[in-house]
């Protein structure tokens, strides 16, 4: 199974300059910071729960940009009735990945109920167009994974649970990632 | 007094107001169907008061303003929200609260008389501004007028600011 780092890695690395992302809180907003920190990104360091519709207002609101949403197993279960939402204005600009590794391990890997919920079906009964599920997704798989303005979609990619004792915190101050990812939008 | 729906309409249009997300409450009679209707307004239709704050939060971050219109018994779920996102990010956002149960025991629903009567306490507690809709015997004109003050002034320079409108005082 991919780490959740490696998934991160491969699909910032397919971005292009003006997505627009939004990460949820806890380990996922740091390992993308680590890795590729953009004025595009915006990170949820708290609101767990909010990036689905935060971020579905943001690509209603912006319909020629791409906004991709980093979510986990526990953020999107934490507000279903947000994906619902979602679903059923299905912004065609949205990309929603769950990086689910079955627990809460920003707070100490406690076990999050995602193995046994079927996570694609409860985004394909709502109204996403396009769902995949990935339980051991590697790098050709990022073919499939499609980034556009023409799709409401969410895939789901199973990731392992990892190290991340030397991951830094999100350093900028919330208000800076707020003007930030608002000068890529104006 | 009160202002009828179609007039807060055409007060929410002048301040370009051209996107609500909320959760239905009655104390606003048929506004909620009304906006729902409006070819010009984008209503979304939340299931949950934090989801109407989302929506409007990313609304807002992209220079549109956008109202969350529910009643005071979803203030519970948008506290979370409000204070590790809207106020802690500076997103503006106006929050048009319906005030059920106003005043505390023995009015409305026994569901609403707590919140009813906590319901300022609530903002305050968390340091957003509120302005509150309450005197029934003010004409319609000041009414408007002052809701005219209010989203004129969140057009001018967006804010976190919640608006608590008693029963009555929209049609």
């Amino acid at each position: 199974m991919i780490t959740r780092n490696e998934a991160i890695k491969l699909i910032m690395n397919k971005l292009e300059d003006d997505d627009l992302v939004i990460s949820t809180t806890g380990m996922i907003s740091r390992e993308i910071y680590s890795y590729k920190d953009r004025k595009a990104n915006f990170y949820m360091i708290g609101s767990m729960g909010l990036a689905t519709s935060f971020a579905t207002g943001i690509a209603i609101s912006n319909p020629k940009n791409n906004v991709v949403i980093f979510d986990g197993d526990g953020s999107l279960l934490m507000n279903l009735g947000s994906v619902a939402c979602t679903g059923y204005y299905s912004p065609k600009n949205l990309t929603h990945i769950v990086l689910d590794n079955y627990s809460y391990q920003s707070t100490g890997s406690q076990s999050s109920i995602s193995k046994d919920i079927d996570i694609c079906r409860i985004a394909s009964a709502s109204g996403y167009e396009l769902v995949k599920d990935f339980p051991q997704f590697q790098e050709r798989d990022l073919d499939e994974i499609n980034i556009s303005i023409n799709n409401l979609s969410l895939y789901r990619i199973h990731v392992s649970m990892e190290d991340t004792h030397d991951i830094s915190r999100v350093s900028h101050l919330p208000v800076e990632i707020t003007n930030n990812f608002k000068s890529k939008i104006l | 007094m009160s202002i009828s729906s179609d007039n807060f309409i055409k007060l929410l249009k002048n301040h370009s107001f051209y996107n609500v997300a909320g959760v239905p409450d009655s104390t606003f009679g048929e506004l909620f169907n009304k906006v729902d209707e409006d070819v010009e307004i984008n209503y979304y239709r939340a299931n949950r008061e934090d989801t109407a704050l989302g929506l409007a939060s990313g609304i807002s971050i992209s220079n549109k303003n956008c109202c969350v219109l529910m009643q005071n018994s979803g203030i519970g779920n948008i506290i979370n929200p409000l204070t590790s996102f809207n106020l802690l990010y500076n997103i503006p956002v106006l929050l048009m609260i319906g005030w059920r149960g106003y005043g505390g025991k023995p009015n409305d629903a026994p569901e609403h008389w707590i919140m009813g009567e906590k319901t300022e306490e609530y903002f305050k507690m968390l340091g957003i501004p509120i302005c509150t809709f309450e005197d029934s015997e003010k004409d319609s004109k000041q009414i408007e007028k002052k809701l005219i003050s209010e989203l004129g002034s969140y057009d001018q320079s967006p804010n976190i600011k919640a608006l608590i409108i008693k029963s009555g005082v929209i049609l």
